[in-house]
């Protein structure tokens, strides 16, 4: 492990580098974009290995989740990155003679990446294209909890882009607290609130702005639709058993849970005896594998931690309510999450559920899916976060935009300079509503006197 | 100042039967709600004012202390009634709009009167600078909030076909605004009207440093605003401490980079979003090559005549060529007599210094050994009256306090270098600021200064002017702060843009479901690719 003064002078070095410019230039940013995408096919390989090695993750979930995902946002950046680079112009009033105004963005600079175990390539280089698309110098520290996915990311970084401007440092929460005393242009984190708030105190030193996308308990609303409540069920048990077969373990097409600890942390969940009286389907585990199967639960006790904390394992409960208007009083009830999801057909429902909860996102009949989409902010509120990325809204989050304004020299309002009287704050008076025909009144001095403040 | 330690509070839960609901009247499907509501509550606050000039003001009877328990009820009634939804619709905004409105033209006096008092800032610079900026801040919110609220559909692509998506605007709940004494009704309103047109409860922290403003904000915002969602906290140190204590939905700071790290550090426990608007040393960067005397009435205009010298966008030091700086002195010699007469002193046209702890700041900085005989121009000051007359030094050296710190005064460093393009580097070497400005003829300056210096904005040729312009975003980066607001961005600041997906149940492809299949990893790779000829080849199990 590097000292402060070690890693200070490293991180330094990159400083330099982004002050000499070259990572603003078009050029540089594509470079390292295609370096990216020849990343992603070439080390696809090894990339499943390290995937399967640390959380028995099936390759085609990978390529789905992971690697299809970034191959998608890499092609998208490079086909949109002259558009985002581009200033916009914004409008004027016509008072504004020979006035341009435009909004421009620039890099923030230099930026730290925090990334999560669970999609330890996708958490990790999804937020990295939007950090090298906008021009900044990137470090990225990726979750200790996947070593080899660790580990794969930091090699294949430093082969396939520019060295001196983007690092993978490697290491567990020390690393990570070490690094946040370090002066950083923007930190972009993803994972735990309680880890989010270490990060955004450590932030305030040298006034670093920060993303954090967080978790929460995303819930599902379930609507009726055409069969009664124990039909689905049934049809849960059922497409469970189509999907992983009767063996899940034995199906290979389930990730395992990434360490013991958060096995046990699991296994705890279902140890509270009104807890396991729910269990309707799964709830074995077996330690060794860090194996729990698909897991449906039935109405557990609503105090109990599976349902105060984020449960992110394989255990599902479901919850029944008299009226399935009854749910929005129910997510109203509890933190805000990253996204709901609502299965219904009725658009009475659809509309009470966007205006009456708020949420992250909210996604109507589906689930996850609203990652793949690049027209769409991904990013939490409330307890699941602020900040957002995905598509140009990546390019947006680690770039400042720069408001641009240029005056000619050739008009002037010498109203608007001292010695003060009334007539020029009649005239100003004029210029601000924009009352072209009360600018000339006043000069012609045809308007009545303003009533007011005279002149103090 | 110390805040103390708590953690996380628990969530508000919502009362048995009351729903949040908010309706978008501009869309085509959903009907209109109307929500009427009556309310009758008056509030029991009287306010101490302290005096930390030589402003009266009026004396009331002793209040309690506001203190952490009373902050922690304010934001439970504010969250209470936003959770019942008054402030989410569309005819609740409005409302509280107009009433601004109306505000405004009726207690333009007393505005001006008030901002004497703080500042003894001239009439006109009050009207220039502050009221009318509210005015049409509050006019555009009226206009556009209707094209505001709409949903902004976005187009959807293959990988979530068939599907159709929005952006929501949301507002975020319950909001803090703390504004600062320069501009203390600008800084103060417009926040606010951003958090109001984005449907949120709101409470305001004026400064202390403003009494005469921060009293008239509070009366003024209990007779014409909706009490029960929108609030004035008056108070220092220990009712902000109080305030940051509590949990909200956003926080929106205007003031100091020191004060602003304590409010992230607050807003860090609850993880709470902040808008910090700070300060920095505003460089302009005169070349030689231009119209000297509009340079030099637009620089004026951005120094002195705009709360002399005491503004977060205003000149704070120049940088010119050494051939051009006698020049340069002279203009500015001459046009800040026409501006403000003989004796600048005796002029009613320029503001004085907010307060003796700031005057003595000031005059410590002019008193320092390293620049106290680099002063050209001015140098008077007068205590008693707490002016100091419009001051410019030449060549300080860059370790002075001078160039230390945000000068926040009528002092005006002026910087020479060889070329005008070695301005560059000084203005690099500082922290980010707020604004920088450059007078030039030379385009490839222009261009230059553009991609090479970093800052909040930009104007060239002029000062000041570009926080006028709605379409633009007006905020800070690095040290001199983060996030923006202004115009729309007001309304995006205090929304939160909600991603809303709508999926239909056809044509569910079972390619992204287990079990997984070497085949399944072919087509969802075409189909990420959106290559219909891949797709069509690995549905043939080519």
């Amino acid at each position: 492990m590097e000292t402060y003064r070690d890693l200070e002078r490293d991180l330094e070095d990159m400083r330099e580098y982004y002050r000499y410019g070259k990572t603003k230039e078009a050029s540089w940013r594509k470079s390292q974009l295609k370096g990216l995408l020849t990343l992603l096919k070439e080390k696809e390989g090894d990339i499943f290995k390290a995937l399967n090695q640390d959380l028995g993750k099936h390759h085609v979930e990978a390529f789905r989740d992971e690697i299809g995902t970034l191959t998608k946002t890499v092609n998208t950046a490079l086909e949109s990155l002259k558009d985002w680079m581009s200033s916009k112009t914004a409008k004027l009033p016509r008072i504004a003679l020979l006035t341009s105004a435009e909004i421009v963005p620039e890099p923030l600079g230099h930026v730290l990446i925090i990334s999560s175990w669970n999609f330890p390539f996708g958490l990790s280089l999804e937020p990295m294209i939007g950090a090298l698309a906008a021009g900044n110098t990137v470090v990225l520290k990726p979750s200790e909890l996947a070593p080899a996915c660790a580990s794969l990311l930091a090699n294949a970084i430093s082969t396939y882009l520019d060295n001196k401007s983007v690092k993978v440092i490697q290491g567990g929460s020390s690393v990570g607290e070490q690094l946040l005393q370090h002066r950083w242009d923007k930190i972009f984190f993803t994972g735990s609130a309680h880890v989010g708030r270490i990060v955004m105190s450590a932030a305030v030193k040298h006034l670093t702005p920060v993303t954090l996308e967080l978790g929460g308990k995303c819930p599902a609303v379930l609507d009726s639709l055409s069969s009664s409540w124990d039909m689905k069920v049934e049809l849960l048990k059922n497409t469970i058993k189509e999907m992983f077969g009767e063996n899940p373990k034995e199906s290979h097409s389930i990730a395992r849970i990434i360490n013991k600890q958060h096995l046990l942390r699991l296994k705890n969940l279902l140890e509270d005896p009104h807890v396991d009286a729910s269990i309707v389907y799964g709830g074995s585990v077996d330690e060794d594998n860090l194996f729990i199967e698909p897991t449906i639960l039935v109405d557990p006790p609503l105090q109990a931690a599976i349902m105060t904390d984020e449960v992110f394992g394989p255990l599902l409960p479901i919850i029944t309510l008299e009226k399935i208007e009854d749910s929005i009083q129910f997510i109203n009830s509890r933190p805000k999450s990253l996204a709901i999801y609502c299965f219904t057909k009725n658009k009475t429902l659809q509309r009470m559920m966007i205006s009456e909860t708020s949420s992250g996102s909210v996604i109507f009949n589906d689930t996850i899916i609203q990652y793949a989409a690049d027209t769409l902010p991904f990013g939490g509120v409330g307890e699941s976060g602020f900040g957002r990325y995905h598509g140009k809204f990546s390019f947006d989050t680690f770039s400042h935009e720069k408001a641009i304004v240029r005056r000619s020299f050739l008009t002037d309002f010498w109203f608007r300079f001292p010695p003060w009287n009334n007539y020029k704050l009649q005239l100003l008076e004029s210029a601000f509503n924009y009352d072209y025909l009360g600018l000339v009144l006043v000069i012609l001095g045809l308007k009545r006197h303003r009533q007011g403040s005279d002149g103090i | 100042m110390n805040i103390s330690m708590e953690l996380l509070r628990d969530f508000s839960s919502v009362g048995a039967g009351a729903s949040r609901a908010f309706s978008y009247p501009f869309t085509r499907k959903t009907k209109q709600r109307r929500l009427s509501f009556v309310y009758l509550i008056r509030t029991s606050y009287s306010f101490k004012s302290c005096s930390a000039t030589l402003s009266l003001t009026a004396e009331v009877e002793e209040k309690p202390k506001f203190d952490v328990d009373k902050a922690a009820l304010l934001a439970r009634e504010l969250r209470k009634s936003f959770n019942s939804g008054r402030t989410t619709n569309y005819e609740w905004r409005m409302s509280q709009l107009k009433s601004i409105e109306k505000m405004l033209e009726e207690k333009e006096n007393d505005i001006t009167e008030a901002l004497y008092k703080d500042l003894s800032k001239p009439g006109l610079e009050a009207f220039v600078a502050e009221i009318s900026q509210v005015k049409s801040s509050c006019k555009l919110a009226l206009k556009e909030l209707s094209h505001w609220m709409i949903p902004e559909k976005v187009k959807t692509s293959l990988t979530t076909y068939p599907s159709s998506a929005e952006i929501v605007s949301e507002p975020l709940g319950v909001v803090l605004v703390i504004s600062t004494w320069n501009f203390p009704f600008l800084l103060s309103l417009d926040p606010v009207i951003g958090a109001i047109s984005a449907g949120n409860a709101v409470v305001l922290k004026p400064s202390e440093i403003a009494p005469a403003t921060s009293l008239l904000l509070s009366n003024l915002v209990e007779e014409y605003l909706d009490k029960s969602a929108i609030r004035v906290v008056e108070g220092s140190v220990d009712e902000t401490t109080a305030l940051l204590e509590q949990k909200w939905d956003k926080i929106l700071y205007t003031g100091s980079a020191r004060v602003g790290r304590i409010v992230m550090a607050a807003a860090a426990k609850h993880l709470t979003p902040v808008i910090l608007e700070l300060g920095g040393k505003c460089p302009a960067v005169v070349d030689s090559n231009i119209n000297l005397q509009v340079a030099v009435r637009r620089i004026i205009y951005g120094k002195w005549a705009c709360n002399n010298g005491q503004a977060c966008i205003g000149v704070d030091y120049i940088i010119t060529t050494k051939d051009f700086a006698p020049k340069l002195i002279d203009a500015l010699r001459y046009e800040l007599e026409q501006f403000f007469g003989k004796d600048p002193m005796e002029s009613k046209d320029i503001s004085r210094i907010v307060s003796s702890s700031q005057f003595a700041r000031l005059a410590r900085l002019m008193d320092d050994d390293l620049v106290s005989d680099k002063i050209v121009l001015g140098g008077q000051r007068d205590v008693n009256q707490l002016k100091i007359a419009p001051t410019i030094l030449l060549d300080v050296p860059e370790d002075a306090q001078i160039m230390q710190e945000e000068i926040f005064g009528p002092l005006m460093p002026i910087l020479t270098v060889e070329k005008v393009e070695d301005s560059f580097k000084i203005i690099q070497s500082k922290p980010k600021p707020l604004a920088a400005y450059l007078f030039t003829n030379d385009e490839q300056l222009k261009k230059n200064f553009v991609q090479n210096i970093p800052s909040g904005g930009m104007l060239i040729n002029d000062t000041i002017l570009h926080v006028a312009t709605d379409g633009l975003p007006f905020g800070g980066v690095g040290e001199s702060g983060m996030g923006s607001y202004h115009g729309k961005f007001s309304f995006d600041a205090f929304s939160h843009k909600k991603a809303v997906l709508y999926r239909g149940f056809d044509a569910d492809a079972s390619i992204r479901y287990p079990p997984y299949t070497t085949q399944k990893q072919r087509l969802l790779k075409a189909v990420i690719n959106g290559d219909i000829v891949s797709i069509i080849l690995a549905l043939i199990g080519w």
